[in-house]
């Protein structure tokens, strides 16, 4: 294995590490605006490390700018997927979990 | 061995989400899960190395058609109906029928054998023969343009045949009011207004590209055209339907679906004329290769014309609507 390997395998791993965090956030989160928030860290983060060890293992070749595309659409749409989302939401009357907690309190 | 444990995790997916969609009595939730079930089954496509179909798949299954169920819903409300009557009967038919297909599946020759009949009848001669007969480097495209011409035409006039049969349910729609502002959309949707604006034209892009490169790479008329009408559903949904109507106005769509009908069967009758069969590339210009690949180029345009004008008219007829109903 070579050093670029080795900066591949980490990048993919922190991806990796990051895209189940958010699967396990989407799951254990108490509320929706946060569970939206794990799952956007998927989205972003995740994807950003995974195609970047990706990177570096293709050649010098047109797989590279295809893989460079991916990455622009999917940071353009998923988090204005995700922000569209949580908009929504509120827009929909949906309260963060302190601002229900408050609401109660009274 | 690594293929098999992808196919077997994305069929347990697909199960899963199938289970859940029985289940549940929330359409909305059905719709999404609907969404993901077509994501999954393009997956199991691609790693079954059948690109073109999922392709097809992740455009109009999740793309397209979750639109327009969610079109529905608005139209029916959320929830499903309680079901009153006992359904005992029902699971009986249901479960015989399951277990009579499950044995007919019995007599089915083993999952990839090469000997099988699929593999040992027109696969083959469409493999060797293609590339001197047709010429193009998509097997896929040849087979459904070329060899199986007339059946592509079948399926163009389905779709024709599914618009017409949605409009005459739900009612062309209405020429919008002309002093529609772009309040009229998600107004306050600023971040999703700048970002469908610097997406869409790559959408368009794209569709033309999937469109004329169909003979050389996986892609054609179908999933084009069901592109292109996703780029103006999407600017339908953000700004507003009245400002797509004049991007593309109702009634330009009802020419656009029976123009690519007709251009469809023209090329078919041009080559009668010329003295060949019905869809009989062959003899449209000097050459057989050139002539297969003017019909196949021409063919195709006229699938892309008519299944972006069917999505597109369908989504505005449900989309006008849902505008009528909340009117009243």
């Amino acid at each position: 294995m070579s050093i670029l390997d080795y900066f591949s395998a980490i990048l993919l791993a922190g991806g990796v590490f990051f895209s189940f965090t958010g699967a396990i956030g989407l799951f254990r989160f108490p509320d929706f605006f946060t569970r939206v928030h794990a799952a956007s860290v998927t989205d972003t983060i995740g994807v950003i490390l995974i195609i970047a060890g990706l990177l570096l293992q293709t050649s010098f070749d047109l797989n590279i700018i295809k893989l460079l595309l991916i990455l622009a659409i999917l940071l353009l749409t998923s988090p204005t997927a995700s922000h569209a989302l949580a908009k929504s939401a509120r827009h929909g009357g949906l309260l963060t979990l302190a601002e229900s907690n408050r609401s109660n309190d009274r | 061995m690594t293929e098999v444990l992808i196919d077997l995790v994305l069929l347990g997916m697909l199960a899963m989400t199938a289970l859940r969609v029985i289940f549940l009595k929330d359409l909305f939730a059905v719709v999404m899960l609907f969404s993901i079930f077509s994501f999954v089954s393009a997956l199991i496509f691609i790693n079954l190395d059948a690109v073109d179909v999922a392709f097809t798949e992740a455009a109009v299954g999740a793309g397209i058609s979750t639109v327009l169920m969610l079109g529905t819903i608005a139209l029916t409300g959320r929830t499903e109906k309680k079901n009153s009557h006992s359904s005992i009967l029902h699971l009986v038919v249901v479960c015989v029928t399951g277990a009579a297909l499950i044995y007919g599946t019995m007599d089915m020759p083993p999952f990839g054998n090469a000997d099988n009949p699929i593999h040992q009848h027109v696969a083959p001669r469409y493999i060797e023969d293609s590339p001197k007969e047709v010429g193009l480097p998509n097997i896929v495209t040849s087979v459904l343009a070329s060899y199986r011409g007339f059946d592509t035409l079948g399926e163009t006039v389905v779709v024709f045949a599914a618009m017409i049969g949605v409009l005459s349910l739900l009612g062309t729609a209405r020429p919008t009011n002309k002093r529609a502002t772009p309040e009229s959309g998600l107004a306050k949707h600023r971040v999703l207004h700048v970002v469908a604006k610097i997406i869409i034209p790559f959408i368009i892009l794209f569709a033309l590209y999937v469109q004329f490169h169909g003979d050389y790479g996986p892609g054609g008329g179908f999933q084009a055209g069901v592109i292109a009408a996703a780029a103006l559903i999407l600017y339908a949904l953000v700004f507003g339907a009245s400002f797509a109507h004049r991007i593309v106005s109702p009634r330009q769509l009802e020419v656009f679906a029976p123009l690519g009908v007709l251009l469809y069967a023209s090329v078919g009758l041009v080559g009668m004329i010329k003295g060949a069969n019905f869809l009989d590339y062959n003899v449209l210009a000097s050459t057989a290769a050139a002539g297969q690949h003017y019909g196949i180029i021409i063919i195709e345009l006229g699938v892309g014309l008519t299944v972006f004008a069917a999505m597109l008219g369908l989504f505005y007829a449900f989309s006008n609507q849902v505008e009528r109903s909340n009117v009243q």
